[in-house]
């Protein structure tokens, strides 16, 4: 316990020490290749997951391919795949943004599907006897009130891209990860823990920032079934 | 990767045969020996936080926590208290499993209708006869679909535990890395996958043989 007590304290002089806060090697400048990775992964897996997912979800043509498509993709290695495109394309960001993509799909794809195919089959026979076309149902109805559900898609995405985003390091390509495996190649323990109290708060802001989305734009009406989280 | 080489060399894999079946008995006990440290773990913790409510949201919050912590620095962590051993990289897999399985063993003993936990008690079952014979085998289907999302994810973990040379088939992967090689990390990674798909499967089997009466409202995660 004292010696845990004693790395927490080196981790807090590591995460103070204004050396940290500076130049290329510094935890702004890795943040920043981190928050990159991160933002450009999840915007291509919320336009391919949000697209596919209110797609299926809302002509409900093609479940078995989003599960199976979404099934396969959860199965990737994350690890196996940085490293493999890495291999055969060559250092750069692609193979980073590759993975992680793949990664952010399933859990986006699957909850939108789930949310728009969940809508009461009454709720959107009533939208339909009120004369919506079926643009108007996905966007007034089906997509409110799935909305619960697609935020808790992204936002299980969202933690999961931040956290892996750190196998980027591994292969050479920065980001957080960096301190993880520097630290863990010149046995560096602080370093290593450091780097990971920065990644674990970093989650932590995803999933406040979207507990705050879901509480602003989640219409009021639904609420009371918007509270499993 | 060097030039004119093929993509896959079959003979490298012909010659790696016995090796890459130990590996992959390997990376399957690493993988799935957590998935069910993680069950034994989240069905009473489950079964809590269903009785008591207030206990849940501080649960789920801690498993969410220890869920976004990267494999690469958790296994790091675990390094200093059990060493570079097989229970580094099963300790924090187990973790993992935690902020899928808790949920849905709640949301599996949530499922159950109050009718039919009403008609045991009329019955007069007691409560623990209650909860092993009718809530829990109920909840099956909702567990097992948690099971299957941390399986999966489970298996692909693994890879990453190869940082400490405990990866299994990660092995593979550095490997091919370091001779800029890409046919074992190919073997590798395909190897995984078929691992995580093939366990999926049986996993939906189970669930059928175990259920029967939930045939066809299988849920999915």
């Amino acid at each position: 316990m004292n010696d845990f007590l004693n790395q927490l304290e080196l981790v807090g002089d590591w995460l103070t020490s204004s050396q940290q806060w500076r130049g290329d090697d510094g935890i702004p400048h890795r943040l920043a290749e981190h928050l990159t990775y991160s933002g450009i992964s999840l915007v291509f897996a919320t336009l391919i997951g949000l697209t596919f997912g209110l797609l299926v979800g809302h002509t409900g043509r093609g479940a078995f391919a989003v599960a199976s498509v979404a099934n396969l993709a959860r199965a990737i290695p994350t690890f196996g795949l940085v490293v493999l495109v890495v291999t055969l394309a060559g250092l750069s960001t692609t193979p980073v943004l590759v993975a992680l993509v793949a990664l952010a799909v399933p859990p986006i794809l699957i909850n939108t599907f789930e949310g728009v195919r969940g809508v009461d089959p009454d709720t959107r026979d009533a939208a339909r006897g009120m004369g919506m076309t079926g643009w108007e149902v996905l966007l007034k109805v089906e997509v409110p009130m799935a909305l619960p559900l697609i935020l808790l898609g992204l936002r299980v995405a969202a933690i999961q891209v931040v956290a892996t985003a750190t196998v980027a390091a591994y292969p050479g390509l920065g980001g957080l990860g960096r301190f993880i495996v520097d630290g863990l190649a010149r046995n560096n323990y602080e370093l290593v823990i450091g780097g990971s109290a920065v990644v674990v708060m970093l989650a932590l802001v995803v999933q406040a920032v979207f507990t705050a989305l879901r509480r602003v734009v989640v219409s009021p009406g639904l609420r009371p079934s918007a509270t499993k989280s | 990767m060097r030039d004119g080489e093929p993509l896959i060399r079959w003979d490298w894999i012909g010659d790696h045969i016995g090796e890459l079946a130990d590996y992959t008995g390997v990376h399957l006990r690493l993988g799935l020996l957590p998935v069910l440290f993680g069950l034994i773990i989240s069905i009473p913790l489950g079964m809590l936080c269903h009785r008591w409510r207030w206990v849940y949201p501080p649960t789920l919050t801690a498993a969410n926590v220890l869920y976004s912590i990267p494999s690469l620095a958790l296994f790091m962590i675990f390094v200093r208290y059990t060493g570079l051993t097989e229970r580094t990289v099963m300790i924090p897999l187990t973790l993992y499993t935690l902020s899928v399985l808790i949920p849905n063993v709640v949301d599996g003993l949530a499922s159950v209708p109050e009718p039919v936990r009403q008609a045991a008690t009329a019955m007069g079952f007691s409560t623990v006869r209650r909860v092993v014979q009718v809530e829990l085998p109920i909840a099956v289907p909702v567990v097992v679909a948690g099971v299957r999302v941390a399986a999966v994810s489970s298996i692909s973990l693994v890879a990453v535990g190869q940082l400490i040379g405990q990866g299994g088939l990660g092995y593979y992967i550095t490997r091919g890395l370091q001779l800029d090689f890409p046919t074992p990390i190919i073997t590798a990674t395909v190897l995984i996958m078929l691992l995580a798909l093939v366990t999926d499967a049986l996993l939906v089997l189970a669930q059928r043989l175990l259920t029967p009466w939930a045939r066809g409202k299988g849920a999915t995660a």
